[in-house]
């Protein structure tokens, strides 16, 4: 066998055979098509959106009766109707997480993505769709479920101290922030799927990152702690939607730089993983 | 056409592929046949780029896989697990892989009836049975209506309708001009849809021969004489495209080349006398035996096998072969 018989062209069978070709908006509506074809999508979007909107409305209706009734939580105490309203942003960012494990790391569970990198061979525009896909769905989902949270909360609490409509000052922006947090909490998911391979692995390190670590840094020197803690992925994510700083927390601008660092993070992993690895 | 040279694939100390070098032409369906653990699927997969080599190449049409612009149309490949996510189903599967690229939803519901899987294409792919599941892995094989169908044992869970419609499916894709690559650990199931053969035991590549060849080189043509006078009969037979055997002071001969009438005319018309007079028949199965057993041995590991002095005639025969076929493909 020469080399030159190993380079020659096939002849075709059929003269017109049709032209396919994969290109990269091909492969962002498969994983479009992909993602809205499992019941496990609609189900956990839906609960991520539950979740922000009803405990956004439990806390803002417990702080109303609170003042009602004279007795207030200390906890309450320093409420405005953003914060109140965002307090269901700690439970969708679960949701919408492990949504995002899933995406990746549910197609390595169940062997599929042998078909999509069969398919896509290239890998790296498998990865980009998905976290550009389902990062958009969970920006929407999530903006979505902040602006009817606020909307609903705003009105229970009107008339309290907590009172707040939308044109007062960085209202906007905390909601859209929160939105913004969300779609990005997504992509991270995403990255810990591919990154791990593991759902399991996947969602233990999500929750880690955004609820356990947050708690593990008062364990360390408190001079550690003011230079560490504003900058971990839930701190720098929570100044983003956050209506008031202190020097304890980053700026808006300041957190949305350092989450969207993490996640570049996270992304570049699971790069590097889904194009050394065998599958 | 499928291109594989110095294919090795390593697993820590394990060596899974180990030198393969073979070409699978269009036009003739080619059976990948070895043991469990051989090494077939694992060569699959690099063919597809899931696996990378640790040396050598493999290359599809001449490119490696990833590197066509539309893999689908060169490759269709069923691999041996599962490739699909449950909670899907069989026509949401397809829709998206050919989604990637841009084929047709008419072509997603054509492979859909091609496979029989009308009934059933709307429902979790997750409740399919076995058979079914291959079907629907065959009906994403052929989505991308690919020059080369790769299939890595086809026939697993299928009833003996889907076996027979696997056989003619393999042929027909052949007769259209299509480079068709089946692995089985089945010889029977080989014998009956493959022109040529790439066997491969432990990783190595055994034989790259024909059905027939490979049963002719088993020694299936084998004559065993048992007569008064050896060595005179060798001088009478002896003649080109004949060869004799048998050991110094046995009264047994194995004769290849002549039937075991043209022995016992030839026997007969110089007056030697004959104790025994027998074709040896050996089934494909048995040849692919002997050539993975040999295999096993030439990799210096202690196997037990059950030695009439009538089979390890047949081992020696079997090594020799094999040397031979590994001479000629290196």
């Amino acid at each position: 066998m020469t080399t030159l018989t190993a380079t020659a062209e096939e002849p075709r069978t059929a003269p017109a055979r049709p032209e396919y070709r994969v290109t990269g908006r091909r492969v962002l509506a498969s994983e479009w098509a992909k993602l809205w074809s499992l019941r496990s999508t609609w189900i956990t979007l839906g609960l991520g959106l539950l979740f922000l909107v009803a405990f956004g409305l439990i806390a803002a209706s417990r702080y109303k009766s609170g003042i009602n009734s004279g007795h207030m939580d200390r906890d309450f105490a320093a409420s405005t109707a953003v914060s109140l309203s965002l307090f269901g942003t700690n439970f969708a960012q679960l949701a919408l997480g492990v949504l995002g494990v899933l995406v990746t790391a549910g197609e390595y569970s169940t062997g599929m993505i042998r078909s999509t990198l069969a398919a896509v061979p290239r890998r790296l525009p498998v990865l980009w769709s998905k976290a550009a896909v389902f990062g958009l769905v969970a920006l929407v989902v999530g903006t979505v479920g902040a602006f009817v949270a606020f909307l609903i909360g705003s009105g229970i609490v009107s008339g309290t101290p907590a009172a707040m409509d939308l044109s007062h000052a960085g209202v906007l922006r905390s909601l859209l922030g929160a939105g913004l947090y969300l779609g990005l909490v997504g992509v991270i998911g995403t990255a810990l799927g591919a990154l791990l391979r593991s759902v399991a692995g996947g969602i233990s390190v999500l929750v880690a990152t955004l609820m356990l670590i947050p708690g593990l840094i008062s364990l360390l020197p408190s001079s550690w702690q003011d230079n560490i803690s504003p900058c971990l992925p839930s701190n720098a994510g929570e100044s983003m939607f956050a209506l008031t700083h202190d020097s304890t927390t980053l700026s808006p601008g300041a957190g949305l730089l350092v989450f969207l660092c993490w996640t570049a993070l996270a992304l570049a992993g699971a790069a590097y993983r889904l194009t050394r690895s065998d599958v | 056409m499928i291109d594989a040279r110095q294919l090795t694939k390593r697993y820590g100390e394990k060596t899974a592929v180990d030198g393969l070098e073979f070409v699978v032409k269009p036009g003739t369906v080619t059976g990948f046949l070895g043991p469990n653990g051989a090494g077939k699927s694992t060569t699959m997969r690099m063919i597809v780029g899931l696996d990378a080599p640790t040396s050598g190449t493999v290359t599809v049409n001449g490119r490696h896989y990833a590197q066509h612009q539309a893999p689908l149309q060169e490759v269709g490949a069923l691999l041996e697990a599962k490739s699909i996510h449950p909670g899907r189903s069989a026509h949401n599967h397809l829709r998206a892989l050919a989604l990637t690229h841009g084929i047709p939803r008419r072509r997603v519901d054509e492979v859909i009836e091609l496979a029989g899987l009308g009934s059933v294409a709307r429902k979790r792919a997750g409740a399919f049975s076995l058979g079914m599941g291959q079907r629907l892995g065959i009906a994403a094989a052929l989505l991308g209506d690919p020059q080369t169908v790769m299939l890595d044992e086809p026939v697993n869970g299928l009833d003996p309708e889907g076996v027979l419609w696997i056989r003619n499916l393999l042929k027909t894709l052949a007769e259209e001009g299509r480079t068709v690559f089946v692995s089985s650990h089945l010889m029977s199931e080989m014998a009956l849809v493959a022109d040529h053969l790439i066997v491969v035991g432990r990783g190595r590549l055994l034989a790259d021969t024909t059905v027939g060849e490979l049963i002719r080189e088993a020694g299936g043509d084998t004559v065993d004489v048992a007569t008064q006078d050896p060595a005179r009969l060798r001088d009478v037979l002896a003649g080109p495209g004949v060869d004799i055997t048998g050991r110094i002071g046995s009264e047994e001969l194995q004769v290849t080349g002549l039937t075991a009438r043209e022995i016992g005319l030839a026997a007969a018309e110089h007056g030697i006398a004959l104790f025994e007079l027998s074709t040896r028949t050996v089934s494909l199965e048995e040849a692919f035996m002997d050539l993975t057993r040999d295999a096993v041995e030439y990799h210096g590991s202690t196997t037990t096998t059950g030695t009439t002095s009538g089979s390890t005639t047949v081992t020696t025969a079997g090594t020799e072969t094999m040397t031979e076929t590994l001479g000629r493909s290196a």
